[in-house]
């Protein structure tokens, strides 16, 4: 019996350390790679859900967004830097909704990291944040993503077979505008 | 064989609970302690009671006693293991962004940890500006964890939220799992129930 619990321990200990070896080994998603896939919670917010392009419940994949260039900030309501830096997106995203050239073809999502959606909920109100916040209660995204520490930003292109990475990058963006015409640059967009 | 069993589940515990304070705020100054046991000390207060009264110094360098909010604020008592530790450092920075509840309930926050001032000065830097109170438990060494019954074996304080109205009443306690972060929509469900 002891040995049969010891087997057990070590098969649920060998897959477990497969995946987060695994997860860190792979690293945050390369620029000119393809972001794994992800399936994110669908906002229940009807206004968000036009906002991606998207109806209905359940989850769903970047590449459904309806858009030719999603900008993916991974943050966490508990992480102090998230918080300073929630204003600056805003105003990024306020700069990309007020442009009649990048509106419609970027949008902006957050990921909560082992934030509940309660959690997420109170970033978004205290943030007065417009874009969509999905959370990811039990780190299931973050490890699929390298396991990267916050606030960090992952730029896709969404059109074209794969979902191609643009920008991947830990910390503060930056000036807004030069990491728009950064990103409009290397995705193309006109 | 035990031990190859305690290990194997130590080393597994060990990688769930490091993806904490993940924040570029805290970088690379984060000590990992490991899986730890999830509870190690025996309350010595329950619901209901009025809580044991207690004066600290706090990183403000005011000298705040429990007593002197009897009667003015509901008070929620924030204890936390250790500074610069994963969940604890993943813990203070959430509840500074939530001063409107607590403001919504009458009720103000009390950090509590067993590191001295300069220690706890230095950490809750890096959280921006906090709204709320940091005590120092450090000299004599726990006796208010030890007071309340939420002192482990290792000199440390359980990770714990104690609710007190403004009586000085206790209404609620969760001596939560050490190696996880209270959910924080429990504490305000807590907190709606307050008068």
């Amino acid at each position: 019996m002891t040995r049969k619990i010891s087997r057990l321990f070590m098969l649920i200990f060998l897959l477990l350390t497969a995946e987060i070896v695994s997860a860190s080994e792979i690293g945050p998603p390369q620029v000119g790679g393809v972001l794994p896939e992800i399936e994110l919670l669908k906002p229940d917010n009807p206004v968000e859900l036009k906002y991606l392009g998207l109806s209905g419940g359940g989850f769903f994949k970047i590449n459904q967004i309806k858009a030719d260039v999603a900008i993916i900030e991974i943050f966490s309501m508990y992480c102090p830097y998230c918080q300073g830096e929630a204003p600056h997106i805003n105003n990024l995203f306020a700069l990309i909704e007020n442009n009649p050239a990048y509106k419609n073809k970027i949008k902006i999502i957050g990921i909560g990291i082992n934030n509940s959606i309660f959690e997420t909920n109170i970033f978004k109100k205290k943030y007065k944040i417009k874009f969509p916040l999905i959370p990811d209660g039990d780190f299931k995204l973050h490890k699929i993503i390298g396991e990267v520490r916050t606030p960090y930003f992952i730029v896709v292109k969404l059109k074209g077979a794969k979902t191609e990475v643009i920008y991947s990058k830990l910390g503060a963006l930056g000036d807004n505008k030069v990491f728009i015409e950064q990103i409009v640059k290397s995705s193309g967009l006109k | 064989m035990k031990k190859k069993i305690i290990s194997a589940s130590i080393l597994i515990c060990f990688f769930t609970a490091s993806a904490y304070a993940l924040s570029e705020a805290y970088k690379n100054n984060i000590y990992n302690p490991g899986e730890l046991k999830p509870i190690d000390s025996v309350l010595k207060v329950k619901v209901g009671q009025v809580a044991p009264d207690f004066t600290l110094k706090a990183v403000s360098r005011k000298i705040i006693s429990l007593k002197d909010y009897y009667g003015k604020k509901n008070i929620v008592i924030s204890f936390v293991p250790a500074a610069w530790t994963p969940v604890c450092s993943d813990q203070w920075p959430g509840y500074n962004i939530v001063k409107d509840i607590f403001d919504n309930y009458d009720s103000i926050l009390l950090g509590i940890t067993v590191d001295n001032i300069p220690t706890l000065y230095s950490w809750t830097n890096q959280m921006g500006k906090l709204w709320f109170e940091v005590l120092s438990d450090f000299w004599p060494h726990g006796a208010v964890a030890e007071k309340f019954g939420v002192l482990r074996s290792d000199g440390v304080a359980e990770r714990a939220l104690f609710v007190i109205d403004k009586k000085g009443i206790i209404r609620y306690i969760d001596v939560h799992n050490i190696n996880q972060r209270p959910p924080l929509e429990e504490l305000i469900r807590e907190l709606e129930k307050l008068d």
